[in-house]
């Protein structure tokens, strides 16, 4: 899932003080499960910034609205109605949901509510790591299920590197040595034969190099 | 006992403080609230086992929200005792009460109070 944090309180009072009428916008999907952008995140966020400006003197109407999610047109239509009473969205959902409620309502301000981080896991309640870094090609297959492109700090196709002790990686103590892990997981599964084949210098095109990306399937269009 | 604590608090009773979340305590404030205090179990006696844990650190989150919006942490409190330590839950009280009278009342209040002034007069 896409993993993102809240904002300061500081932050978010600066996006929106020039507003009256906003609509604070949540969405039930990564955010919810990362706790930073679901409806109790919105709960709690819009009776803060009531009190807050309550306590300016300044009136203002702060709404609360969860969608299921606000990366697709069918959820996102749901406000259709009644986005033309407000001056200014913040929203919680991801950078995704936030441009493409920007792109959907073209004359009302949208403010980012959350900080969008990673694509990552819940290893446990509070903690979020990194796994993926949507490369575009994955490599998983050779790398016994561990990711290096994501948990290596040099993104090495060949490690590990020197800088690898006691399984920990040289940039901190705390982080794992993404290819010890590897090494690991594949004397486990007893494969340590394929830890011998070189991987090939990857195709990066389909990275961020080559440029914002898309996937396009005719077969499922409409 | 029959021992006696401030008539101003209002006591709302939960399953286990575990159930207490920051939304219910910034809505007291937002209704009005001088001041918000949790009396939970003590640590390490939750019958829901992490109950009381949850409750302290959710009182810890609603006291650095009040902080940054500028109501003051202070309002917020968590306390542990046991069921049959009645003359400590009135020490806990007046302790609260005691401080909430030294903050002074919630400013929400008279800033709604305000309001409706300013929009009588704009009437």
């Amino acid at each position: 899932m896409i993993v993102a944090e809240k904002k300061p309180m500081e932050e978010v009072i600066k996006e929106i003080k020039d507003y009256k009428n906003i609509l604070l916008l949540g969405c039930n999907e990564c955010v919810t499960v990362c706790e930073a952008g679901g409806k109790k995140e919105v709960g709690i966020l819009a009776s803060a910034l009531r009190m807050y400006f309550l306590n300016q003197g300044e009136e203002k109407r702060i709404d609360e609205v969860t969608l299921e999610r606000q990366c697709d047109h069918e959820y996102l239509e749901e406000i259709r109605d009644r986005i033309d009473t407000y001056d200014a969205v913040l929203s919680l959902a991801c950078g995704v949901g936030v441009q493409f409620m920007a792109d959907k309502y073209v004359s009302i301000p949208v403010y980012p509510g959350v900080n969008t981080c990673f694509l990552g896991a819940t290893e446990k309640r509070g903690l979020w790591t990194e796994r993926c870094q949507a490369c575009g090609q994955c490599i998983l297959a050779s790398t016994a299920g561990i990711c290096p492109i994501s948990r290596c700090a040099k993104r090495i196709l060949n490690g590990p590197c020197g800088g690898s002790t006691n399984g920990k990686c040289e940039i901190s103590k705390e982080l794992d040595c993404a290819w010890q892990l590897i090494i690991n997981r594949l004397k486990a599964m007893s494969r340590m034969d394929d830890y011998e084949i070189l991987l090939d210098i990857k195709d990066w095109s389909s990275d961020r190099a080559g440029g914002p990306r898309k996937v396009v399937r005719e077969d499922v269009q409409e | 006992m029959r021992l006696s604590y401030p008539t101003s608090i209002k006591i709302i009773r939960v399953p286990c403080t575990g159930k207490v979340d920051v939304i219910h305590i910034l809505r007291s404030f937002e209704k009005g609230a001088d001041g918000v205090y949790v009396v939970g179990c003590m640590e390490g006696d939750c019958h829901f086992n992490k109950g009381n844990f949850r409750a302290r650190k959710r009182v810890a989150q609603a006291q650095k929200m009040l902080d940054d919006i500028g109501i003051g942490g202070e309002r917020v409190k968590m306390y542990n005792l046991s069921s049959s330590e009645a003359p400590l839950f009135v020490k806990f009280a007046k302790e609260m009460f005691d401080k909430i009278v030294e903050l002074g009342p919630n400013p929400i209040k008279s800033a709604k109070k305000k309001n409706i002034n300013r929009q009588t007069e704009a009437a």
